[in-house]
Order: structure tokens, then sequence, then C-alpha cells
């Protein structure tokens, strides 16, 4: 590749043709302050409209101040980046963005994890030399996100996400100048429009434009009440990312800690969702085997390929976008969904407890999650089987409001029955971890046969589409995985053209899966983070001593004491869920 | 506003000259056009046809259609009147004008009248400055239009028999 030398802030650096003057910099050391340009590498990710001008910087022999976001570097430039121009242009730019935002960073959601504030910050913003109107735009709340326009400073990060990456195709800029805000079609509410609430587009708002719905009050509520029980379930994605918040490094596993912060914040059980992966495994599994069987005796209206059903907001990308195909994705619920379910059954008639007074909280990093457990299917006569869904933010905001120094705490167990969990379960927390856990579970199964290895390398990654082949003992099985929802497109559409050769995939809708769901700590657009967050995954995996679903004992116990066998009419009933067509666009508001 | 049902000609229409521009998504502007001028107006319904003809968001279109002053999703009466309000107009009393009319269809800029005779809007400059102020009806030009004028010029249309008599 062609190289090119250039000079920034006196120091020579030599960068391959094509490199933006902004990675040029960053080579040497030199972070140019950036609003609206945000790239997530290892995804190839990236967004840069050069629209909010706050990386210009002085090229010697130019007229205009160049955005280092979108500009080239070139053989022989000379670069400024902090002259006195540059930093006076960039402080009456950051000065007139702010002009326009609401002084309510003492009460915003995202204070503290604000790019905008953090910005403000690093240019020393004192005053604001610009007084005038600010745009207003009503605010949009949905059972998981929340919109609030008057926040947003059009840097089109969520529209990026939203259509390029998820193609889903809510988010737009609409309207023009000072009236332009990003929203749903024809100005709906989020509920109203395809949104599938993975939030991607909360994952990536530099402000407090797009937050997720706040459940901490009403779990504070259940947990002071004593006529409750309150048990809590933490997704195995959890682990990976909690410790951020509290100033531990990347992919550090805090397991242990957070389980002992849940027993201080006062949950009577603390329970973990990877038990109820084991679960959805042995259900799913099952499914896939016998799907596969038939398929392999000739019968015609089987379907095939499989598709896991565990991410809600791919359930509803599906309903919404291919709802022609919703009988392909297996019938198990969520681990979430079936954790609630066995929670409200199994457990409380051990416990002898009334439905109504067990509350039922999940930990999780996703923000669909809260709009799952919404779901009028998962409740009966009216009481959710998961109360409040919770996520990896909120539990850590949690954390400190209960003035509990996270980092000080002991390294505690789950409490049982429902809190054992195999390796199998933890992987869920990454893409092909689902499909990895059930392979290991299904091979056995099939085969009568120990497994001759457990980690399937062929199924890691971070590619955005994979795909292997897993030897079933003579018996080639293909595996597809995609994750984020723009590659799970890819794959429905070759389905729905006849041309996928898979007999089974998994799909995540986050970047990374759960690792990179909506509700864990902010990225900044760091995707070192993500990958050490998989790292500690698999970490977790290697070091439990059962690594495999249907040897977690206390499922077999369930199966033994209260399901019978996967798949069983009781298990239809608990474990089971029926898809709807939701292709029913644009409805008008009254 | 309720859902509309487009009917057959509109769903063909709107088919058609997408088909015509290739459906594709780099001619979202002048499908748009296109279909504005066949029926006057671009309702969401029609939006998301074209999204789904071109392969794109419904999001995306409305973000194009909200962006140009061009685009309606309204619809425009039968008589639609625009009021040049650029430079030469504007000084020669076109906001007065506009006024006059507002008074007396009793709607503003952007709407259509209850019986659907007359929509309108503000544009500028339509290239007639000798002519200023002008009031476009329809494709018919009106010149040096005053406010007292506006009463007869809207009298002939109401009785909806101009151009026979004339």
């Amino acid at each position: 590749m062609d190289k090119i030398k250039l000079t920034i802030d006196n120091k020579e650096v030599e960068v391959a043709k094509g490199t933006t003057i902004l990675d040029a910099a960053k080579q040497i050391g030199v972070h140019i302050p950036t609003l609206c340009h945000m790239k997530l590498h290892d995804m190839g990710i990236e967004n840069k409209p050069g629209g909010c001008r706050v990386c210009v910087v002085e090229v010697e022999g130019r007229r205009n101040l160049a955005p280092a976001c979108v500009t080239e570097a070139a053989a022989g430039m000379n670069i400024n980046t902090h002259s006195i121009r540059v930093i006076n242009a960039r402080r009456t730019v950051t000065e007139l963005i702010i002009s326009d935002h609401p002084f309510e960073c003492l009460t915003c959601a995202k204070s503290g994890e604000c790019e905008l504030q953090d910005l403000a910050h690093q240019m020393g913003i004192r005053e604001i030399h610009f007084e005038g109107e600010k745009s207003v735009y009503r605010e949009d709340t949905s059972p998981a996100i929340i919109r609030d326009m008057d926040k947003c400073i059009m840097c089109r990060r969520c529209e990026m996400m939203c259509n390029e990456v998820q193609t889903v195709g809510v988010l737009s800029a609409i309207n023009r100048g000072f009236y332009a805000v990003v929203s749903p079609p024809f100005e709906q509410n989020l509920d109203h429009s395809v949104c599938t609430y993975c939030g991607q587009c909360v994952a990536v708002c530099p402000t407090g434009a797009l937050t997720e719905v706040d459940h901490t009050p009403a779990v504070i509520r259940a947990l002071s009440d004593p006529s409750k029980t309150v048990v809590v379930q933490t997704a195995p994605a959890v682990r990976a990312a909690l410790g951020e918040e509290f100033g531990f490094e990347p992919g550090t596993l805090v397991t242990g800690k957070m389980v002992a912060a849940l027993r201080r914040l006062g949950f009577n059980y603390v329970f973990d969702t990877d038990f109820a992966a084991d679960l959805t495994i042995m259900e799913e599994g099952t499914e896939m085997l016998d799907r596969l069987s038939r398929h392999l005796n000739g019968d015609k209206t089987v379907k095939l390929p499989i598709l896991t059903s565990c991410c809600p907001a791919w359930v509803k990308f599906f309903e919404h976008q291919f709802p022609d195909m919703k009988d392909i994705p297996s019938s198990a619920k969520s681990p979430q969904q079936m954790f609630g379910a066995i929670a409200k059954s199994y457990f409380a008639e051990k416990q002898n407890i009334n439905r109504k007074d067990l509350v039922v909280v999940s930990v999780m990093p996703c923000l669909a999650k809260k709009y799952e457990s919404s779901r009028d299917e998962f409740a009966v006569d009216g009481n959710p089987d998961v109360d409040f869904a919770i996520s990896t933010r909120e539990l850590a905001a949690l954390i400190k409001l209960a003035n509990i120094e996270f980092k000080a705490l002991p390294e505690e167990d789950f409490d049982h029955p429902l809190g054992e969990s195999t390796g199998a379960g933890v992987i869920f927390g990454t893409t092909g971890g689902v499909i990895e856990a059930a392979v290991r579970t299904a091979y056995e199964l099939h085969t009568k046969k120990p497994l001759p290895k457990l980690n399937f390398d062929e199924l890691r990654g971070m590619e955005g589409v994979r795909e292997a082949t897993i030897d079933f003992d003579g018996l080639p099985i293909r595996i597809g995985i995609a994750h984020g929802l723009g590659n799970a497109r890819k794959l429905l559409e070759d389905i729905r053209s006849g041309k996928s050769h898979f007999h089974a995939i998994e799909i995540m809708s986050c970047p990374g899966g759960c690792i990179g769901g909506g509700g864990q700590p902010y990225h900044h657009g760091n995707s070192d983070i993500l990958i050490k967050r998989q790292k500690a995954i698999y970490q977790e995996d290697s070091m439990k001593t059962l690594r495999k679903s249907h040897e977690n004992p206390y499922i077999v116990k369930l199966y033994e004491e209260f399901l019978g066998h996967p798949m069983s009419d009781k298990a239809h009933h608990l474990l089971h869920t029926s898809y709807f067509d939701r292709s029913k666009h644009f409805e008008q508001e009254d | 506003m309720p859902k509309i049902k487009l009917t057959e000609y509109a769903t063909n229409l709107v088919k058609e000259i997408c088909a015509k521009f290739n459906n594709n998504e780099g001619e979202l502007i002048n499908v748009l056009h296109q279909v504005q001028n066949k029926l006057g107006y671009l309702p969401a319904e029609i939006q998301e046809l074209i999204a789904q003809e071109l392969n794109i968001s419904a999001a995306k279109v409305y973000g194009v259609v909200t962006f140009y002053s061009y685009f309606t999703m309204k619809p425009q009466g039968e008589f639609p009147i625009s009021v040049c309000m650029g430079t030469a107009c504007y000084v020669r009393g076109a906001e007065q004008v506009l006024d006059e009319i507002k008074r007396q269809l009793r709607i503003d800029v952007g709407e259509t009248t209850p019986d659907g005779k007359f929509s309108l809007s503000a544009l500028r400059c339509v290239g007639a400055c000798g002519l200023a102020p002008v009031v476009l009806v329809g494709e018919k030009v009106h010149g040096r239009v005053a406010t007292v004028d506006v009463k007869k010029i809207l009298a002939e249309y109401k009785s909806g028999c101009l151009s026979d008599k004339e």
C-alpha cells in the first residue's frame, strides 16, 4: 500500500494513503476532539457526516480550517491541531451547539457519560456567548427507549446504526435547519413504529437524547416492600461488563462481586439467567434435533434452518419484516422469559409463595428485554413472568445509590436452585455462543457419545456473518451465525429465496452479541472493549467444571420433579411461545 | 387523519414511476417530484409505497419529503394559489396580498379550504419580477396584484367558470 508522510503538531508521521487526518493524528498520540464522528473499528462501522465541525484543524496553505474526520491526509501536509485559530473555532462551534441544548446537566440521565459535556469540559467552556431561541420537540416514551430530541445534536449516529447496521429503518433526520430532529417516519412515536428496541441508537448517542426507560425506582419499591419476595436473575453478558462502571479494566469478570452486591441490595434470592440459558438449550436443542431428524427421514413439512429465538429485538424484527417466516425460529422462549415462567411456577410452588407476591427482576445487557417482559403473552392474569428488567447500567446506578463499595466486595455464589449454570449458559452472552452451547448438547443427545472437544473455535469470532460445518459423528451439520440485524437480514433473504443451505442459524441483534447490548456500559466508540468482554465470557466458560447444559444437575432435577422431559406438554406450556405478524406498518395516530 | 386506502390507480402510478427510474434509490427526489405532480400531494401511504419500491426505509423518504418545502403531505385545493415572496414581489407588497388572501379564505400558508377549492402556499421568485407582485392560481399568472384585486380574483375561481366566460 502507498505510504505518505506528513507533519502533525511538528511531528512527522507516515500513514497509508487514504487515511484521514484524525486517524493519522491518533497514530502519534494526538487525539483531536470529535463529537459526531464514531468508529467501531473491529465491526467496520463508521459514522462521519462531518457535521459538527468540532474536529477542525489548521492545514498550512489552506484557506479554511479542515474537518479532520473527513479530510484525507496528503503528502507533505503541515497540520496544527491546537493553534489559537483552531481553538477559537472549536470553542465557538461547541458554544453554538450548546446554545441550542437544554442546560439540564445536573438532572440529565446521561450526566457523567455525555460526550457533549466532556467536550465542554475539555474546551474549558465557562460561558455561552450566544443566546436565543432553543428548538423544542415533544418527548416520546416507549416500553424501552425515551427520545428527548431537545438534547439531540444531529450527529446522525443513531440514524446510521438504525439504517445501515441494523437495517431497521426507523430513525431518520426530518425537517430542516433549526427544526430538524431524528424521528420515526411520519413523526410516529417509537411504539407505533417498527423499532425493535435493540437499543443500538442509545448505545451510540453522545448526549441524553436517547436513553433507556428507568426501572430502578420500581425495583427499589419492590425491595422495600416486606410482603414481597424479590428474586433477581443476571444475564451472562452483565458479569463481563459491570466492572467497567466501577473502574475495572474492560474484560474483568465480576461475577462473584455482582452476586454479593445484589445480596446487599436486598434481593431475597440471587439467581442466574445462565440457569435458564441451560434450560433454553434443553428445549431449543431438542427442538432442533426433532426438526433435523424429521427432515432426514424425508418429512417435507419440516422447516429448516431452525433459527434461535433468545434475542427479543431479533424476534420483533422478523415479526415486522419477515412475518411470512415466523414459523422458522425456534418456539423456545428466551432465557429471561423461561426464567420468569419457572420462577413463578416451579420455584413459587416449592417456596409456597403466591405468584403475585413474587417479584422477578432481571439484569440485562439489553433494552429490548424491557419490551419483551411487557409482552402480553408473557403474563398470567395480568401478572408478568418478569416484573422489571434493568440494564447493566441501571444495576450499577443501584449499587452506587446503596453506598456499596463494589471493588471491596467479596466473591459470593448464586443461590440454588435457579442459580446453578454450566459454561454453555455463560457463552450465550457473545455472538456464536448460543449455537455453540446448542451444539455441545445436541451432539451428545444425537450421537449418544461424549464430545471429542468442548471449544468450537470455528463458531467463534467477530465477523458479522460466519459459517461452519460441525461433524455430528458422520452427519455434517451446517451452521450459520449473524450478529447485527443487517447481517441477519442477509441470511433471512437467502432463506426466503431458497438459497440457504444451513440447518441451524444463530442470530443476535447487537454487534458482538449481548456483550455489545444497548444496556451495557457505554463503549464510546471503542470496539476493543467488546473484544475484551468476549474474551471474559469464554474465560468464564473455561473455568466452569460443567460446560454442557444437559449436565446441569439442577436442570436434570427440574425435569425430574416438574417438567418431565424437554418438549413435554408442561414444558410447551411454560417454555415455548409463538410469534405474531406485525407487518402492518403505518397507523395514523388519532 | 384516517388511514387512506390507496386506489389501484394510485398504486400502479407510483409503481410505474418508480420503475421508470429503475427503482433506484438515488432517484428518490425525481420519483417524489413526478408522483406529486400527478397526485397533487404525498400522503404517508404513498411514501410507504415508494419506500417499498425503492427498497429504502419510510423514515428516509419522510426525511426527504419534510426537508424540501416543495413537497407537501396535504391534499392541494382544486386551485392551488402561490404567492411569490421573492425580493421584487416582496418590496411591492406581496406580504399584504398574501395576508389579504389568508383573511378572505380563512386559511394559513400550507392549508386547504374546507371545501377543497383553494390551497395556499408562498414561494420564492417565479421569474416574473416585471409583473410584481405575482400570484399564481394553478398555472395562470396574475400580475401587479393589489390587495383590492384579491376579492375579484377569488370570486372568478369560486364561480368555477373563469376560463369559459373570459
